[in-house]
């Protein structure tokens, strides 16, 4: 399915981009993170696990778990530090 | 009343007696205005800041923090609540945040602000970026943030 991914900040930085469109075959995001980490640099280091990575799914805070739909809006970003 | 924006992310500085005044409107029966200013420090985590620069998430920033507001309508009896946060490259002693809410007696707005407060720093995407003599930095995200946000009964995943 056709989707949207964002990054932000330090992982926008560590990717290069702020978005690309993408032909994905996960179910989840979690699913979808690990697709973008097998592609290597530089996704790898900048989305691997244990790192603090947090996640938007069509604007909203969301987790791994969440099921990816058609024309979804991913976001991939740090702990955020507003205020 | 009714046509002021909630929630405003701009460049620009805002006026705090402005701002208040567009937040009370025409609304007689506000008893109480509590308002937090958050600003530009000129030293963070050991080192001198010479400039802080604040990305965030267009459309998403302004959702989560509607959000909030509704939610702090739900939990206390206030009348009204405005956030304006800026955005881009702030020197030290700039204001960065405001959060304002007026309601008839003032226990519901200090609450109410408060809670508004630790509710964006884990919840609303914002990122700060500081200029230090060693170079840029990422700020990272403090633990204590998320005990602030989870005495209000509320679990972050932010930290």
């Amino acid at each position: 399915m056709k989707i949207t991914v964002r990054y932000f900040a330090s992982i926008r930085e560590a990717v290069g981009r702020g978005s690309e469109a993408l032909d994905t075959a996960a179910a989840t995001l979690g699913g979808l993170r690990d697709e973008l980490i097998a592609r290597g640099e530089p996704y790898a280091p900048a989305l691997a696990r244990g790192k603090a990575v947090r996640l938007a799914l069509d604007q909203v805070m969301s987790d791994e778990a969440a099921a990816l739909r058609e024309g979804a809006e991913v976001a991939f970003f740090p702990p955020v530090t507003g205020g | 009343m009714d046509t002021v924006a909630r929630v405003v992310i701009q460049e620009q500085d805002f006026d705090l007696s402005a701002e208040v005044a567009a937040l009370r409107g025409r609304d007689t029966g506000v008893g109480a205005v509590c308002c937090f200013v958050g600003t530009v420090r000129d030293r963070n985590d050991g080192a001198s800041v010479s400039t802080l620069e604040l990305e965030h998430y267009p459309g998403m920033t302004e959702k989560a923090i509607e959000a909030m507001i509704d939610e702090a309508m739900r939990r206390f009896d206030i009348r009204a609540a405005r956030v304006v946060h800026r955005i881009g490259p702030l020197q030290p002693q700039e204001q960065i945040v405001l959060v304002a809410v007026t309601s008839a007696h003032r226990g519901e707005s200090f609450q109410a602000c408060e809670f508004l407060m630790d509710y964006l720093k884990t919840q609303a995407p914002f990122w700060k970026k500081e200029q230090t003599p060693t170079g840029a930095r990422w700020v990272d995200a403090r633990v204590s943030d998320d005990a602030a946000l989870a005495r209000w009964g509320i679990a972050s995943r932010n930290g």
